[in-house]
């Protein structure tokens, strides 16, 4: 405790002494702030006031100060436990600060903007639960028009979701100069998540390539419920077919292709299972509110409806998304431009 | 909601665990505790899901966990009891496929 601060106390504790009023009271709540700030440990300021009260009323009983000596020993164990808090509080700065960063990080994992495909718009949205998501989603150029798109749910939420990721998008991007059709890029992944990831964890996904040539969407899934394909001219939404084993548990795994075709303004809806499993109040969503909820944005542009659809889906939660939530649509155009 | 484990001896190689309640991100290690030592020795796993009403990610980790370590012994892990919804989130994972499952007798066989 430096001079200043030990002058100010005896000061403020003499007069207080000698005529107790109110404004000591509120002079000694602005001191303790001070006192906080230079992390003065509670054992040393009640050891100060002691010597302090000694010097100023130097006939206090024996008895009333040997007792003092019991407080003190009480103190100290306080003087520890501030302390542990000190380091715990720092610690726990450090830790935010590296989150934080592995957050930035994990979001360049992500592509950017969807690239542009002739007579289709496409548009995505990925939104964490808490600062690091177990969702992904990639954009793959297959060229001659077409294009891959996946998404992905890595089991569990945080660092090692996020750590998992980063395996799935380095694993992916090896195949980037030869494209491969989606049942081998399921296949091929599978092997990498078996060899690398704990006994318990598992990876869903569901991978698709889209040529805007003929505007058939090929895609296979491992473990993920895909999503819909909506039919304009009906007015209606389709489950997409679905069949494949999760990655990560078994080697040599076969993924079943399907294929669906689309019509002018026909869409493609993929989804994680964070909307598919979205709770509105404690329950979960039924498919039929989930599709008429799509329906009713899906005339906008791509990208402004996924961003409406996870907007209500927000308001719908009062804003506690449970689980990290993923939109992905593909829309063929209705007049090819 | 809670977890309840109950553990029932069948015999010196078979063991029943009945589960009740949700096992997800927060109940799912007391699973974890139990169901794995079994797998790892090698006993006769038979996982009564009759009174489970929910199994999320993180519990359905603990069954692949379960699976994979008992891959290596001549032990079996077997799941039975699964209401329609469990039964559906087997499928869709295609776990189904890979390990034993019982359905019961009640089973609708919705998707």
């Amino acid at each position: 405790m430096d001079i200043y601060l030990q002058k100010q106390y005896e000061r403020l504790l003499a007069s207080y002494i000698r005529d107790p009023r109110e404004d000591h009271l509120y002079s000694a709540q602005q001191l303790s702030k001070w006192i906080m700030e230079q992390r003065i440990p509670p054992e040393e300021l009640v050891n100060f006031h002691i010597s302090t009260v000694k010097k100023l009323l130097p006939d206090l009983p024996p008895q009333l100060k040997h007792s003092f000596d019991l407080l003190i020993e009480v103190m100290i164990g306080y003087g520890v436990a501030y302390q542990e808090t000190e380091k715990l509080v720092n610690r726990q700065r450090e830790l935010e600060n590296e989150i934080d960063v592995a957050a930035r990080m994990q979001q360049t994992l992500l592509p950017e903007n969807p690239p542009p495909l002739p007579g289709t718009e496409i548009g995505v949205i990925s939104v964490a639960a808490n600062r690091m998501s177990g969702d992904y989603y990639n954009f793959v150029d297959h060229g001659r028009h077409s294009l891959g798109v996946a998404i992905s749910d890595i089991i569990g939420k945080g660092i090692p979701a996020a750590l998992c990721m980063s395996m799935i998008k380095y694993a992916m991007d090896r195949l980037d100069d030869h494209p491969l059709p989606p049942s081998e890029v399921l296949r091929d992944l599978n092997t990498v998540v078996e060899r690398n990831v704990d006994p318990s964890m598992f990876i869903t996904m569901v991978y698709g390539v889209y040529d805007s040539l003929n505007h058939k969407f090929r895609y296979s899934t491992a473990g993920h419920e895909p999503g819909f394909i909506y039919h304009a001219k009906a007015g209606r939404f389709y489950e997409l077919k679905t069949k494949g084993l999760v990655l990560g548990v078994a080697r040599d795994v076969d993924y079943p292709e399907y294929t669906v075709k689309l019509a002018p303004g026909d869409a493609i809806i993929l989804l994680s299972d964070g909307v598919t499993e979205c709770k509105v109040d404690g329950k979960f969503m039924k498919r039929s509110k989930l599709k008429r909820l799509i329906r009713e944005h899906l005339a906008l542009p791509a990208q402004q409806a996924v961003e409406a659809i996870h907007q209500k889906l927000l308001e719908m939660t009062n804003y506690e998304l449970n689980d990290d939530q993923t939109i992905l649509i593909i829309k063929r155009t209705r007049s090819e431009t | 909601m809670n977890l309840q484990v109950k553990e029932k001896m069948d015999d010196e190689k078979n063991v029943t665990l009945c589960i009740e309640g949700e096992v997800d991100v927060y109940t799912a290690p007391k699973l974890r505790e139990k169901l794995l030592p079994l797998c790892q020795e090698g006993k006769t796993v038979t996982v009564d899901l009759s009174k489970c009403v929910y199994i999320d990610s993180t519990g359905l980790g603990v069954f692949i966990g379960a699976y994979k370590m008992q891959r290596g012994t001549d032990g079996k892990l077997i799941l039975k009891g699964m209401n329609s919804r469990l039964l559906r989130l087997f499928k869709i994972t295609g776990l189904h496929e890979i390990m034993k499952i019982e359905e019961s007798a009640q089973e609708d066989g919705q998707p």
